[in-house]
């Protein structure tokens, strides 16, 4: 929990707005998003495919805000796209925690 | 080793006697093993084809289930396959063994007829597709890390060639689009480089490649028209096609529907398109758009585009029914719980399904009065009609991606 503060704090939104996580179901639902359908480029285990490996170690030094903006506006130029229209700032702070985390690796 | 154990537990009074009686007990342990295997040859020896069988991937359990699609049911399962997200299989031309490619660089070798895995490599770290040569005897795998392309021999997974995609020194590419072409060629392209590599296989150990540069930013994914002539890989980077004809390889690369696009506000695209089924009908096609929620039609006298048919959401998978008389489209997420179904003639869409969430892929029989469709989510594989839209079947599985009928077996470039 303090973790997923921090990287509220460093990904430089107002954490006021943000305090509450994803709820239970909301979490269920992102965590199979994170798998099947981030893992569509990144790979199922995230060990990476037409996109890059988002494991803990592939991610190390890499800002949470970086991370959290790659999510919700993607990457110009590449084919990573804005994921905006479906996630939240939230869920996509909560995403971020995973990866950093390890908690989504298997 | 029946006798000696005997023998180990008796006294033994005699040599020449217990060497008899050794003799005996082991021309008896023989005799009970070959009635044994015949038995049991007997109760296995009940003989089938393969023409109606298929494997579907369960892509979280590193396992496929063996699936006859005359009866509509699971006839088996082969397990041990390793990472199969995003995998994908290929048939031996006898249309007795699949070959599965997995996403962790796992090649592996299964027999239908027995639901077991014969042969297994773990061929590099990353992979994406593979193919089979037009004799049978080659395997290709295209991989991410390291970038490049290793062919095995079909009958032992042997390594047989090794080809890099170094595109400039000490850089090697991710391969998609790998496919087998005629005259023993295989032709895939370089995400990275973009660049559509030829390797004539007839010297299997010593490949001869040709290369062809600045076909387009980031080819994502390419097919082969059903009769091996014209090599397509669709660009991400930029609008537009690059064409290879095999037929006239000298003529180089050239670039179709440069038109398409432009101007035109793209959407997000969070499922690159699936070229390989490209869906011809007559000498149209019918293909995913990139970033519209359109299927394109293409007329490929001219290969000029000659509508455009509004769709669900970004399509992934473009499928004509065998007959050419209809096209399936699946959809990235989050339209990916229906299928439409496109008219040819007409070019409308007559029916949307909604099978449930995650439909991944589609396959149809042969003669394509059926439809198989995995649905991810719903843990299901479902079989539907293609005149009465009903649905047939529905069948238990594990988060099902991939559907491969042994009809592959006898396609270019499947």
């Amino acid at each position: 929990m303090r973790r997923w503060i921090n990287v509220l704090a460093l990904s430089g939104w107002a954490v006021g707005a943000l305090a509450q996580p994803p709820n239970a179901a909301r979490q269920q639902e992102l965590s199979h998003l994170l798998q099947q359908d981030c893992g569509s480029c990144h790979g199922l285990t995230l060990r990476g495919g037409l996109g890059p490996a988002l494991l803990p170690a592939n991610l190390a030094g890499k800002p949470a805000s970086f991370l959290v903006q790659t999510i919700l506006d993607g990457r110009p130029g590449t084919a990573m796209p804005p994921w905006r229209p479906l996630i939240s700032e939230t869920d996509a702070a909560w995403l971020v925690e995973r990866l950093l985390s390890g908690g989504q690796a298997q | 080793m029946n006798g000696s154990a005997l023998h180990g537990e008796r006294a033994a009074p005699d040599a020449a006697l217990l060497a008899e009686l050794k003799t005996v007990l082991i021309m008896l342990a023989l005799l009970g093993g070959l009635l044994a295997s015949m038995v049991a040859q007997a109760g296995s020896q009940v003989l089938r084809g393969t023409g109606d069988l298929a494997i579907v991937i369960e892509r979280a359990d590193g396992k496929v289930q063996i699936l006859d699609t005359t009866r509509n049911q699971s006839i088996g399962e082969v397990a041990g396959l390793g990472d199969l997200s995003h995998a994908s299989a290929v048939f031996s031309r006898d249309g007795r063994y699949a070959f599965v490619f997995g996403r962790d660089g796992g090649l592996s070798k299964i027999d239908l007829l027995t639901a077991t895995l014969v042969a297994r490599t773990v061929q590099a770290g990353n992979s994406i597709g593979g193919a089979i040569s037009q004799d049978g005897r080659l395997v290709a795998v295209s991989n991410y890390t390291p970038g490049g392309v290793k062919v095995f021999d079909a009958d032992t997974l042997a390594p047989v060639a090794d080809i890099p995609a170094e595109y400039a020194p000490g850089q090697l590419s991710k391969v998609i689009g790998l496919v087998d072409a005629p005259g023993q060629r295989f032709v895939f392209s370089l995400w990275d480089a973009g660049q559509i590599w030829v390797a004539d296989m007839r010297e299997p150990n010593t490949p001869k490649i040709d290369r062809f540069s600045d076909i387009g930013v980031n080819p994502y994914d390419a097919l082969i028209t059903p009769d091996g002539r014209y090599y397509i890989a669709g660009l991400f980077g930029e609008d537009g096609m690059a064409l290879l004809d095999l037929w006239h390889p000298q003529d180089g690369v050239r670039r179709i529907l440069a038109e398409y696009g432009k101007g035109d506000a793209k959407l997000p695209v969070y499922k690159m398109p699936h070229l390989e089924g490209w869906a011809v009908a007559g000498t149209l096609a019918f293909v995913p758009a990139v970033g519209h929620h359109e299927v394109l039609v293409i007329d490929m006298l001219t290969w000029k585009q000659v509508d455009r048919i509004a769709v669900q959401g970004q399509p992934v998978f473009v499928m004509a029914r065998p007959d050419g008389r209809q096209v399936w489209v699946n959809f990235a997420v989050p339209d990916n719980g229906q299928v439409q179904v496109i008219d040819v003639p007409s070019r409308q869409i007559v029916q949307t399904l909604e099978p449930g969430p995650g439909v991944l892929h589609m396959e149809f029989e042969p003669r394509g009065e059926e439809v198989w469709v995995s649905v991810r989510d719903a843990d299901q594989v479902q079989v539907y009609d293609t005149a009465t839209f009903e649905r047939r079947a529905v069948l238990p599985a594990s988060k099902p991606s991939g559907i491969f009928m042994t009809a592959r077996a006898h396609r270019i470039g499947l």
